[in-house]
């Protein structure tokens, strides 16, 4: 399929992405009918909707692609994958875009690579989420003034027991430490 | 009927309310909830962000430590119920990714067939499973004269969507009515809160809260219902920051389903774990319940 969209399109970007996504030889079907836009909640903030998108990967725009803010307004709500006519996994091939984009250094939204760090390094460390130490870690460093004003937010949040001042390690931390380390090897003998 | 159970990283601490609740509903349901022993973390949407084998093979680590006597696991929170049942997906529609990701798991001594796990949402196996029949036998206290927005965002409805509607999901609607609210039909119900938006452009998070909270009061709801913790967290917690924001006077309670549904089975509220939520529930259930014992705090 791989092979197809490239002699096709004419784009290595475009086979890159199929061959990042599962699912993402979908693409090809693309009618531009920009219901993916339309549908998206953040649309509006997207230097390119999905739709143009889909059409710069076509015309093998790589560098663009990868730097454009489009990915990163993505919040996963799956409106765009649910309503396409074409059935193409769009929310996946952001997140094959994002993953592309980070590897690359290319990212143009540093907040959400930062937080998306953050969050998987304390979830390798401990097994579990851990919401202080995201805050701490993340907030502090990149948005320290945000933090001041959540003040009163996290106060309620602490009163009400809702925040845990202590982060929680599962039992066998070791086995899923191996795992993970499996799945960087894995990871970077096929990228 | 015994299921596996994904309470999940917001269940433990930010969301008690939602674990409490739904094992306390579960116990008057006759449904028994086996919590999987020493899950770990989703990911949440983070790691498929950064690295998509890692991703399924933290998720798929849960999937793995399902007792073998047991085929179904259900997960209350709408990210750890899809991130479960996508990389069961992934793994039997892929097969190259299955392999890899079993070869992952052999590095922690586990192994999973796909397919072998059937992943459910809590609220499906509530209206499924249980059904309107046996709901309505075990109703205490019905929740006559509450307008409810039942609110259920995105990831339980989309994009793996067997048991109810994408664009306009009826299950908790009509579980509401069989409990005997109001059931307000407002348009915004199955839109994005904006997940973690918040915690990288608060402008936008913002507005995303804003639309939602300002159509359940378009639509006079009393309170809103949710299935999912980042649903409820961002409504509920960030709400007066939206209010600082806009200049709005919202003061919309946020609760979660099963809290609710608690109150009409006959639940002691106290069991419930009212109070927890920052707009506090429990004025408004005592106005339109007329309960005394529902405010007790």
């Amino acid at each position: 399929m791989t092979k197809v969209a490239e002699n096709r399109r004419g784009s290595s970007f475009l086979a890159e992405v199929i061959e990042n996504t599962p699912g993402g030889e979908r693409i090809v079907h693309c009618l531009q009918c920009g219901s993916c836009g339309g549908s998206c909640p953040n649309g509006a903030d997207m230097q390119h909707t999905p739709r143009a998108v889909i059409a710069m990967i076509n015309a093998n725009k790589r560098q663009e692609v990868l730097s454009t803010n489009t990915p990163w307004c993505c919040v996963s709500c799956y409106f765009c994958t649910s309503r396409c006519p074409q059935e193409i996994p769009i929310t996946d091939i952001m997140y094959c875009l994002k993953r592309l984009s980070i590897r690359e250094g290319l990212a143009q939204n540093t907040d959400a690579t930062a937080l998306a760090k953050t969050f998987t390094d304390l979830l390798d460390k401990y097994g579990r989420s851990f919401e202080l130490g995201i805050a701490t870690r993340y907030l502090l460093f990149k948005k320290p003034f945000s933090l001041l004003r959540m003040g009163p937010m996290g106060m309620g949040m602490m009163t009400r027991g809702r925040m845990a001042m202590f982060p929680t390690r599962i039992k066998n931390i070791e086995q899923l430490q191996a795992i993970i380390q499996k799945a960087r090897q894995l990871g970077e003998r096929t990228s | 009927m015994k299921l596996a159970y994904y309470p999940g990283c917001s269940l433990e601490v930010n969301s008690a309310a939602y674990d409490v609740s739904t094992r306390a509903v579960a116990d008057v349901l006759g449904i028994t909830l086996q919590e999987l022993d020493d899950w770990n973390c989703c990911g949440a949407t983070e790691y498929f962000s950064q690295d998509e084998l890692t991703a399924c093979a933290v998720i798929a680590r849960n999937l793995a430590l399902v007792e073998k006597d047991l085929d179904q696991l259900v997960a209350p929170c709408a990210a750890c119920y899809l991130n479960l049942a996508k990389t069961d997906k992934l793994m039997v529609d892929h097969e190259e990714l299955g392999k890899q990701v079993n070869q992952c798991l052999a590095a922690g001594g586990l192994q999973y067939t796909p397919g072998r796990v059937r992943v459910r949402n809590l609220l499906d196996v509530i209206y499924t499973d249980v059904g309107e029949e046996e709901i309505k036998k075990k109703i205490k206290k019905p929740l006559t004269g509450l307008r409810v927005a039942p609110y259920y965002g995105c990831q339980v409805v989309r994009p793996i969507c067997e048991t109810d509607n994408p664009e306009y999901p009826m299950q908790m609607d009509h579980l509401f009515q069989w409990l005997g609210a109001e059931v307000v039909d407002y348009p915004v119900k199955a839109h994005c809160c904006g997940g973690h938006m918040t915690q990288i452009s608060e402008p936008q998070a913002f507005e995303m809260i804003r639309r939602l909270l300002q159509s359940a009061v378009h639509y006079e709801a009393d309170m809103i219902l949710c299935m999912c913790p980042m649903c409820q967290l961002n409504l509920d917690a960030y709400q007066g920051r939206v209010n600082s924001h806009f200049k709005t006077e919202f003061k919309m309670p946020i609760i979660f389903f099963t809290q609710l549904m608690g109150i009409a089975l006959g639940i002691e509220p106290d069991k419930l774990d009212f109070g927890k939520e920052l707009v506090d529930a429990r004025p408004v259930l005592a106005a339109k319940l007329g309960a005394a014992e529902t405010v007790s705090v």
